[in-house]
């Protein structure tokens, strides 16, 4: 791999005073997952936060010594060299509370019933997921992120710190979001959940113990999802309609290769990923919305923000489209605060924050070089 | 233009002089198409101004990030939607003014949104391009570099029409500099000069 942070290990970090939730729930000592690459220099004052999205984890950049084929997801923006350069910045990727690579989820046994926690785990938040991050950056003794930098859904934790922790980030990259989510995007996730609800194995949650995942709902889920993170430019690109046999054979097999990539898609995601924590992870989408404290105001609710800010968005993403990134912007702007605003021409829909693209990366290359001139390396 | 000091950017641009001039220490300024973000760099330097940039190009939003400038891309010519009334000290329109589609809403946006508008434009009357029309061609100059067939100016003018629309549409000239070169014309501006700055706000009354 060129320019990979190499070699990486992931590391745990315990938290035993507990976790009071916005929903009021109380986790009495949780767990979190992450990876850092660099080196956290002598103030601690070059440390980069990346929030994950949806599907997510703390394995951002880098390989592992025993799965060289597991890089990173977004190991072509970190790296030596690279837009966020780890010759400079020591950078964290964290999976959230709620997860499914490690950090305590649903998933995960309940210390206090012996069993998986499964329906029992609490509905967390964006900010709840901020709060838990913010333990694991006192336990690193890093007092200020030179930048919490996040896509989709890591973008709203993005702007989240600047919210609940004004004084603690210094810039935030929010890419690809939005400041709550519209109706519509909210019933794509209702359909996401409701094919996981009702598969005949979720049983409520408790799927653990019978030993079953419930996969069907999953799959459908993630084939859903996927359809709305692409464009239909890409997808017509891609596939268009062409047939896996070549011919129409009458049925309702796999036809066309549209279908045989969603499926694939669904099958590997079902695979791996907990049902629970997806529709946690949907939720925390749902609920997302700053402004809801303050009459539906943004610009009052990111009074708070102190701050800079880059905003990035893709032409053709129309689950977060640019419409929503320019709304952050006004606010920021009505708020006077430091503000950039890119808008990708893109092809690939809500999943180009995670391509390699010329432009957009020379955008990030340069707003997180003068980052870097603000502190001494 | 990152490696330009503020002194060798007035050199090699003396509208960015004019308009500094005019601009107190600490205003808040929105540059409308500040291409790579040159002036407010500028301004920021030679007069601590907080400023923003308005930019459609992807070229120019990457050198106004590098030259660590805030900018917002965007199209002008579908407006200023973004920005609150009166929301600035200065709304400034560089080199720009020709090359909009839709001037006269621009221009009252500019108003709108600040609370004094600067507009720097070249000056379509100066003699060289004059007589470039009268030897039968369109001017092609410094400060018009474009062929007719590649040129973004959908909108040239000279002082007296820029002033005539000023009147027409109650806009008060505050201000003018007149430059060639580096050199500010007095005598017969509209004839002599190849390039405009001007201040102007909402004339009282409106």
């Amino acid at each position: 791999m060129d320019n990979s942070v190499g070699i990486v290990v992931a590391q745990r970090a315990q938290f035993e005073t507990p976790l009071i939730c916005s929903s009021g729930a109380v986790l009495t000592r949780f767990e979190l997952v992450f990876e850092t690459y660099g080196t956290l220099n002598a103030d601690k004052s070059n440390a980069v936060l990346i929030c994950h999205a949806l599907s997510g984890h703390h394995h951002v950049a880098g390989y592992y010594a025993d799965q060289p084929k597991n890089i990173g997801w977004w190991d072509n923006m970190i790296g030596p060299g690279k837009p966020l350069d780890t010759n400079k910045f020591f950078v964290l990727g964290v999976n959230n509370l709620g997860g499914c690579h490690g950090s305590t989820g649903p998933s995960s046994i309940n210390p206090d019933t012996g069993k998986a926690f499964g329906a029992s785990f609490p509905v967390v938040t964006v900010e709840d997921w901020v709060n838990s991050q913010a333990r694991l950056a006192d336990m690193l003794g890093i007092r200020q992120w030179a930048a919490v930098v996040g896509g989709s859904l890591g973008g709203m934790q993005a702007m989240q710190w600047s919210l609940s922790y004004p004084e603690r980030v210094r810039h935030v990259l929010a890419i690809a979001t939005a400041p709550r989510l519209t109706a519509e995007n909210i019933a794509f996730n209702d359909v996401a959940r409701s094919a996981i609800l009702t598969d005949p194995d979720f049983y409520g949650g408790n799927f653990y113990e019978q030993n079953v995942v419930p996969r069907r709902g999953l799959r459908l889920a993630r084939m859903l999802g996927h359809i709305t993170y692409l464009s239909d430019d890409a997808m017509a690109d891609k596939f268009g309609r062409s047939l896996r046999s070549g011919k129409l054979s009458y049925n309702y097999d796999i036809e066309f290769e549209i279908e045989s990539y969603l499926r694939y898609q669904g099958d590997k995601f079902a695979a791996y990923f907990d049902a629970n924590t997806y529709l946690l992870m949907t939720k925390a989408l749902d609920y997302f919305d700053p402004a809801r404290d303050y009459d539906d105001n943004l610009d009052r609710a990111f009074a708070a923000a102190k701050a800079d800010f880059l905003v990035i968005s893709f032409s053709t993403d129309w689950r977060f489209s640019p419409e929503r990134s320019r709304t952050i912007v006004s606010a920021l702007l009505h708020n006077r605060r430091n503000v950039s605003y890119a808008e990708i021409a893109s092809a690939h829909g809500h999943d180009s924050f995670l391509m390699q693209h010329a432009h957009y990366h020379k955008v990030m290359r340069a707003y997180l070089d003068n980052i870097a001139r603000e502190f001494s390396v | 233009m990152n490696t330009h000091d503020h002194s060798s950017l007035a050199a090699a641009r003396p509208d960015f002089a004019a308009i500094a001039s005019w601009i107190p220490e600490g205003a808040s300024v929105l540059d409308l198409g500040c291409g790579d973000g040159s002036l407010l760099r500028y301004l920021k330097e030679a007069r601590k101004i907080r400023g923003y940039g308005v930019e459609i190009s992807d070229e120019g939003i990457e050198a106004c990030i590098r030259n660590g400038v805030n900018v917002i891309q965007s199209d002008l010519d579908t407006g200023l939607s973004g920005f609150e009334n009166n929301s600035f000290d200065y709304v400034i329109l560089s080199q720009t003014l020709q090359a909009t589609r839709h001037t006269e809403p621009l221009m009252q946006e500019m108003l709108r949104v600040g609370r004094e508008g600067i507009v720097s434009f070249p000056n379509f009357g100066f003699w060289k391009n004059r007589l470039n029309v009268l030897r039968g061609h369109m001017p092609v100059s410094e400060d018009l570099p474009y062929q007719w067939y590649d040129t973004p100016n959908v909108h040239l003018c000279t002082l007296h029409d820029f002033e005539s629309f000023c009147s027409k549409y109650k806009m008060q000239i505050l201000a003018r500099r007149v430059m060639t070169d580096r050199y500010t014309i007095t005598m017969v501006p509209n004839l002599l000069g190849a390039m405009a700055v001007y201040r102007f706000k909402r004339a009282p009354g409106i």
